[in-house]
């Protein structure tokens, strides 16, 4: 290693030297501790950096790791790899004693009562809890500008945004804040922040990791997943919080892969796998609008896994077209009923100031909730209403069956994976989509296909375009994970010696500055000057 | 497809329970308006004959034994609470007022 500085480990380095005894994880979680504290003003990835807690659980985990060095090589394999490393958590993971913001002044002040069943995995792993990112108000968004605390800057330029709604554990990974972190994906919002980031993040098979005691925005789209900066990271994350759980009963009695924990460390061997994989490239995902620098990034990744050994054929999905319609409704629609708990009755925001129960209703939600929660609780509300339900909720819930046997019908076939671009744009500038709902939508009209069936799906840096990162898409069948972490790690395998695999964030060492400006003074900067064009 | 008005916005909004103010009340026409017209697309596909999909992973029927289990606390429960009254939360009467029940 040139340097010494541990943040710039992988995970997986640092599990080799936590268990060697060569580094402790009081020494990593204070190096990390400090990048994130140092930083968080130009950057805002964190709304909280639990100091205190995070020494804690590090202390706990070398005391876990020299007993079992102590005890011998059998116990030091039982643990988890994840012991003693810093972890992540978008902040609507619940963690008992702490806040759970979900971005949204409706839960200011809110405390976990209990931890979620990802937080209680982490903690069984010995993985150690830095805090909490920041996010898009309930995970509503494509920007993280949708947060009530504020914005998050792309350590690749401060003055874009680091996608969403993950945005704030996106660019906390991208920034060697932490090596790790959990996010949700509803619709995008794990792999756009990935893409935009530059860096791996997975959405899961619906059903693969719990969802007990995660705030709640479209549960039948809904998926944890892992953020890391390369493939092997993050499936350590995703072994740690997988598997069935009795508290959530849409978690899938499916077998966890153990494999998760031994993705090919060579890069020749990781690039083996490529040969006679059948890869899908889907026409429709070629959309209009798309910068011709994504695309262009995209077919060279497919080209050069096809150099390596795999088949590609384009495919179509003929219901692609249809997929951002049908989730702008049955997402909002969910939203508003998932929402509707929101009563200031039980916790949270309250106004109860007037003495009559509807109208403290009206004043607290009204108060309570930013504009894009409105949005979605006002769509949502509408397309489930009396007259309009047929017309709407029923028909886009038919659309997700199409949509689901265009995806259906290329497993059919024997294809491996589909590989398809992220986004259709590299990070945009801070302000240049937020008071156009639309324009942000579009955002995720190649991840929610996805979230409509269900499917598996990871973002993997795939070079640069205009300086700034572009992810690749790689989408399996149901289950499929483990696949598609080792074609993933495939591609890191062939790529390995690219000039653009990792290099730091461009204004990364900006932001050490204290006289940075927040991401929220770089965005008023922005808006002032006139806004510049919306694909800038 | 249809379109709002400035009362059906209205309306809307009082199912929802939100307040909303006159200016958000006026963006908000402006731009569901903007979104439902993203909707059309969906009339141009039949759909007769499709079933709808409420879920993917076609999971049915979790059982579990019915026996009593530790689950959260009252103190827990009620500890985010803006008003409780012993082990209950205090919710603002809904019987009495305009028109009863």
């Amino acid at each position: 290693m040139a340097s010494h500085d541990v943040t710039r480990l992988k995970a997986h380095e640092m599990a080799a030297l936590l268990r060697s005894g060569e580094t402790s994880s009081r020494g990593l979680t204070e190096a990390h501790l400090a990048a994130a504290e140092r930083q968080n003003r130009a950057l805002h990835a964190w709304l909280v950096i639990d100091r205190t807690g995070a020494l804690e659980q590090a202390d706990k985990a070398d005391r876990r790791l020299a007993e079992a060095r102590k005890a011998g090589r059998q116990a030091l394999d039982a643990l988890h790899p994840l012991c003693g490393v810093p972890v992540g958590l978008k902040d609507l993971v619940s963690v008992k004693g702490g806040q759970a913001t979900a971005g949204s002044k409706i839960l200011e002040g809110y405390v976990a009562p209990f931890d979620s069943t990802v937080t209680a995995r982490l903690r069984e792993a010995g993985a150690v809890i830095l805090g909490k990112t920041n996010m898009d108000e309930f995970a509503m968004g494509s920007s993280c500008e949708h947060s009530a605390f504020g914005p998050t800057a792309n350590p690749w330029d401060l003055s874009r945004v680091p996608g969403g709604s993950s945005g704030g554990s996106a660019a906390a990974v991208a920034a060697f804040h932490t090596p790790l972190a959990i996010g949700t994906d509803t619709g995008g919002s794990i792999r756009q922040p990935a893409s935009l980031c530059g860096i791996v993040g997975m959405k899961p098979t619906y059903g693969r990791v719990s969802r007990y005691g995660i705030v709640a925005f479209a549960s039948s789209l809904d998926q944890i997943g892992p953020f890391g900066r390369d493939t092997r990271d993050a499936a350590l994350l995703l072994h740690a919080v997988a598997g069935h759980d009795r508290r959530d009963a849409t978690s899938a009695p499916v077998e966890v892969p153990a494999d998760l924990l031994h993705l090919p460390e060579g890069d020749d061997e990781a690039a083996a796998y490529l040969k006679g994989r059948r890869i899908a490239l889907p026409r429709e995902y070629f959309v209009a609008g798309m910068e011709p620098g994504v695309a262009a990034r995209v077919r060279e990744a497919v080209a050069a896994m096809e150099q390596a050994g795999a088949h590609v054929e384009e495919v179509s999905l003929p219901h692609t077209d249809y997929g951002l319609a049908a989730y702008y409704i049955i997402a909002p629609a969910e939203a508003s009923s998932n929402l509707a708990r929101y009563d200031g009755v039980k916790y949270g925001y309250n106004d109860r100031s007037s003495g009559d129960y509807i109208a403290d209703y009206l004043k607290t939600r009204g108060a309570g909730f930013g504009p894009e929660a409105k949005r979605r609780i006002m769509l949502g509300t509408y397309a489930l209403s009396a007259g309009y339900y047929d017309a709407y909720y029923l028909k886009a819930q038919k659309v997700r069956t199409l949509i689901k046997g265009d995806f259906d019908s290329v497993w059919a076939a024997g294809f491996d994976a589909i590989c398809a671009p992220v986004s259709p744009t590299v990070a945009f500038k801070l302000g240049a989509k937020v008071d156009d709902p639309v324009a942000m939508y579009l955002s995720d009209t190649c991840t929610l296909p996805l979230n409509m069936a269900g499917l598996p799906g990871l973002s993997i840096p795939a070079g640069l375009s205009d300086g700034l990162p572009v992810g690749l898409q790689m989408i399996g069948s149901p289950w499929s994970e483990l696949s598609m972490l080792r074609l993933a790690r495939a591609y890191e395998g062939i790529t390995a010696r690219a000039p653009w695999r990792d290099l730091d964030p461009a204004e990364l060492s900006l932001t050490d500055d204290p006289s940075t400006p927040s991401p929220m003074d770089r965005k008023r900067a922005i808006a002032a000057a006139g806004a510049p064009g919306r694909q800038a | 497809m249809a379109s709002l008005s400035r009362a059906d916005v209205e309306h809307v909004a009082h199912l929802a329970r939100l307040g909303l103010t006159e200016e958000e009340l006026s963006r908000l026409e402006a731009q569901l308006n903007h979104i439902l017209d993203q909707y059309a697309i969906l009339t141009t596909l039949d759909t007769e004959h499709i079933p709808p999909t409420a879920q993917t992973i076609e999971l049915e029927n979790i059982l579990r034994e019915d026996v009593v289990a530790e689950s959260l606390g009252v103190e827990d429960a009620l500890a985010n609470a803006p008003e409780r009254s012993g082990s209950h939360f205090v919710v603002p009467a809904i019987l009495g007022g305009e028109g009863g029940a």
